[in-house]
């Protein structure tokens, strides 16, 4: 079969029929910014920041939600693409309040990137005043809709993603809003608190609450890691600075979870910092505990295990695995029971 | 999982049985979720309207512990209307005659019977599963946590085989785990009857192979207790020491009572946690582990992948690696181990004693780590087992198999079947989730989930604080009513010490596996005045 061909900045381009312009131009290494895009997702056409030039079209196209056609001819470095995008910008600047100084976000985020990148010197456009107020009533996400652009990337995620179907455009024109069902505040709405809203948001309208104050983002250290609670493998981003984790994100193209994390994995990192953590071996002594050495303690594991193995022989003794724990952890227990002490009582909670 | 979670996304045909996906596996459910609304079909059996039933084509709502009856009839259908994969139970198989003889005593109408599903239902699930293939089949606990869980497994396995469903992308039968690393601590052989790589202790040539590799002279041979024989091994003096790494036996076991009375009589117990929990309490050693991101190592996935994990703080006060725990005792036995980190025993020792892992080594495992089998450095991992119907042990084996009702159904004194799980916002017994900040905002307390009609013949209102009872205990806890669960129906969690359901469930246990059955028992529900 003839391979599909379209024109991409003067230069003939393969294709793949059904991807749009968008995909195409990424696949041939061309690069066209975006913001609403947001991958395995439809493609809502909202933030107009990727648009191109098509020969032959009326008005600029989205490029992510235009699909490429047999000889189609596309520019999308021309200046009137620019100073489109350019306007776009700064009409998204003056919609909100985005003063990054004092912004969660700052540092990360995708319309702080483009003004700089569009060399936006001053803000043209009077600054609207008249928001929504600011939803904090949960223990997880903080919903700021004075930096919401309205780009729509939580809907998407929301509802093509995680598919928990919590949230949706409400009202019209400049009174558009994010709305769960009935509007009212995540709490108490169909929102599984997963945070999906919250890894998507390409500005500060959505964050971390327990992430807020914690760290910027050029002062942590991405440690890639896999998650503690079910069984799925997702794969999480920890965020970490000065040794402590701010923030868990997920693995944009991680197996098996592509991005996704639920509410454990999202937000119940911090129980490792517990004040109740063990932190030196305790032995039992009149009815309470006090706190030993490591020696003591291990000395008086393997002295009474040696006795009650040449008392009542190694099947006297019997262990039980963690399945939350390491591998490495496991197949040391094993090892420990059938080669030191001599018995295969050797268990974990495999069936629970 | 004989499939991968990507096949989740990409399924035509979705059967999910006993699962409540959305609380206990959200991730795994939103990847399914994705399939249904990308046009796939999907057909929920379970006693509860899960949060997964508001997509399915169709809810088959079986009465607790009735799977086998269902899914006998299922194949019944298959065979009497001839529409089994002929082609793939004949070259794939053994056991069909067997099989057949069984499945045609359960016709639809004797399986509606058992299981309260309408026959033809039973018809409908039959014909849509032969329609439409592969169909790729999910469980998790409802399955397993039976006294015939090993029959609810085996009866799955017998569906999706008498449709030629087993060895194909998109089909096989996938348990879900419940834990991060449950596949894997199997895998490394924290099991009474195997080593690592699933080698059996009674095979003299394994002995000899791990004797050698850990330099011993003998290992033992006959197959250690399981779980349940350990704690009654306390009572009866069997057991002196037992070293609990990592569990909270008291709230997590059926029947806390009798539990706690046997972690009393040890005469030796060795805890080794991250936290005190209600089971430290009975400890005569306690000793401080590092936590899940205090340590470098692997977790295994309920779809055999390796994955690492990796260290971003180290642990508080004294508390140590528990590999390097494990190697000081044996130290202190007489026993000197080499490895001295989680690489080095994963590299030197474990991939090089299980075959199934010989492939798989650390710097093989920076970005979405492999699926076993990866027999060799060059094998690029396993994402589906069984390939085209030809099964790793030879033929796929059907097995004729009988329903047998739960080990305690209920009666005049104990008129509700009390069905425990897991919920979204926990964890287990909560020594993790309940620390951390904000979780226990959404979920704070246990409820006892009831049926409105049940709510109104009892005359309890939803938030009520009610008795439940069983023939091992009593707990208070708030009424939930709600229309997830149908009439008849108690339905509770185990993450709160408070109102747990361990306080009631029964102590019975499948035969094979000694998994209790914590789907079912009897209770009944009262008004506390």
């Amino acid at each position: 079969m003839k391979d599909a061909i379209f024109s991409l900045n003067g230069k003939e381009t393969v294709y793949q029929p059904g991807q749009t312009v968008l995909e195409a131009a990424r696949a041939a290494g061309v690069n066209i910014p975006t913001l609403c895009y947001l991958k395995d997702t439809t493609p809502t056409g909202a933030c107009r920041i990727c648009l191109v030039e098509i020969a032959g079209a009326r008005t600029l196209m989205a490029a992510c939600s235009t699909p490429v056609a047999a000889g189609m001819e596309v520019f999308t470095e021309t200046d009137r693409v620019h100073n489109a995008r350019r306007l776009n910008v700064e009409l998204l600047l003056s919609s909100g309040r985005h003063d990054c100084m004092i912004c969660e976000r700052n540092g990360d985020c995708r319309l702080q990137d483009l003004a700089y990148y569009y060399g936006i010197k001053e803000m043209r456009f009077p600054q609207d005043q008249d928001f929504y107020p600011t939803e904090e009533e949960n223990p997880f996400i903080v919903r700021d809709f004075t930096r919401c652009i309205r780009c729509g990337r939580c809907i998407q995620a929301c509802n093509e993603l995680v598919v928990n179907r919590a949230i949706s455009y409400g009202y019209r024109g400049k009174d558009s809003k994010v709305v769960t069902g009935g509007d009212g505040p995540y709490l108490g709405s169909e929102c599984v608190f997963c945070g999906q809203c919250v890894e998507v948001c390409p500005v500060g309208a959505l964050t971390e609450k327990k992430a807020r104050g914690k760290a910027r983002a050029w002062e942590t250290q991405k440690i890639r890691t896999t998650c503690p609670y079910c069984g799925v493998g997702c794969q999480q981003w920890l965020h970490v600075k000065d040794g402590r984790i701010t923030k868990v994100t997920a693995v944009e193209d991680g197996e098996p979870n592509m991005g996704r994390l639920c509410v454990k994995g999202r937000f119940g990192y911090d129980f490792i910092y517990s004040e109740d953590r063990l932190k030196t071996p305790l032995i039992r002594e009149n009815g309470s505990f006090r706190e030993a050495s490591w020696d003591e303690a291990l000395d008086l594991v393997a002295g009474k295990f040696k006795e009650i193995i040449a008392k009542e022989g190694p099947d006297a003794i019997a262990g039980v695995s963690c399945a939350r724990s390491i591998n490495e952890d496991s197949y040391q227990m094993q090892k420990l029971f059938r080669a030191v002490i001599g018995t295969n009582n050797i268990d974990h909670c495999a069936r629970t | 999982m004989t499939n991968s979670f990507r096949d989740f996304a990409k399924a035509k045909m979705i059967l999910v049985i006993g699962s409540n996906m959305t609380e206990a596996h959200p991730v795994a459910a939103s990847l399914l979720k994705m399939a249904v609304i990308g046009g796939a079909e999907m057909i929920v059996v379970d006693p509860r309207r899960t949060p997964l039933v508001d997509l399915a084509n169709l809810h088959v709502q079986i009465k607790v512990g009735s799977d086998v009856a269902f899914l006998n009839g299922v194949m019944h259908v298959l065979i009497a209307e001839d529409i089994y994969d002929k082609k793939y139970v004949e070259s794939c198989t053994v056991g069909f005659e067997e099989l057949k003889q069984k499945v045609l005593e359960y016709t639809p109408e004797r399986a509606a019977a058992i299981s309260g599903v309408d026959a033809d239902t039973i018809r409908t699930v039959a014909r849509r599963l032969a329609a439409n293939r592969p169909a790729m089949l999910m469980y998790t606990l409802g399955i397993t946590e039976h006294t015939c869980g090993v029959d609810n497994v085996m009866s799955c396995a017998n569906l999706q085989m008498l449709l030629g469903n087993v060895g194909f992308e998109c089909g096989g039968v996938n348990p879900l785990r419940g834990q991060n690393n449950v596949q894997g601590a199997c895998d490394m052989g924290a099991l009474p009857n195997v080593f690592p790589g699933y080698q059996r202790v009674d095979n003299p040539q394994a002995r000899e192979k791990f004797a050698a590799a850990w330099k011993v002279e003998r290992l033992p041979e006959k197959p250690g207790l399981m779980i349940p024989q350990m704690i009654d091994g306390l009572l009866d003096g069997k057991v002196k020491a037992f070293y609990v790494f990592g569990e909270n036996l008291a709230n997590t076991e059926p029947d806390i009572r009798h539990v706690e009375r046997c972690l009393g009589a040890a005469e030796f117990l060795v805890c080794q946690d991250i936290f005190p929990t209600e089971t430290t309490r009975f400890a005569h050693v306690v000793l401080p582990a590092a936590a899940w991101s205090e340590n470098d190592g692997t977790f295994t996935s309920s779809e055999r992948r390796v994955n690492r994990v990796r260290t971003a703080s180290a642990p508080p006060g004294e508390a140590k690696p528990n590999w390097w725990i494990f190697k000081e005792i044996a130290r202190r036995m007489g026993h000197v181990w080499e490895s001295d980190s989680a690489r080095e025993l994963w590299d030197n020792e474990i991939s090089q004693l299980a075959p199934s892992l010989a492939g798989i080594k650390y710097f093989r495992l920076e970005g979405n780590g492999l699926q076993w089998p990866a027999p060799s450095l060059e094998h690029e991992g396993t994402p589906y087992l069984h390939k085209d119907g030809c099964f790793t042990c030879g033929l796929g084996v059907l097995k004729a198999i009988d329903w047998r009702p739960p080990a305690e159904t209920p009666d005049e004194e104990y008129p509700l079947v009390l069905s425990t799980g897991r919920r979204l916002y926990h964890y287990h017994t909560r020594t993790q989730t309940g620390r951390s900040e904000g979780l226990n905002v959404l979920l704070g307390e246990e409820t006892a989930d009831i049926s409105e009609t049940d709510a109104d013949r009892y005359g309890i209102a939803d938030g009520e604080t009610i008795a439940v009872r069983s023939r091992r205990g009593r707990v208070a806890v708030k009424a939930r009513v709600t229309p997830q669960v149908p009439p008849g129906m108690v339905w509770m969690a185990f993450h709160f010490r408070e109102g747990c359901a361990n306080w009631l469930t029964n102590p019975v246990y499948d035969p094979i596996t000694l998994t209790a059955e914590y789907k079912a028992c009897a209770v009944a529900v009262e008004k506390i005045a």
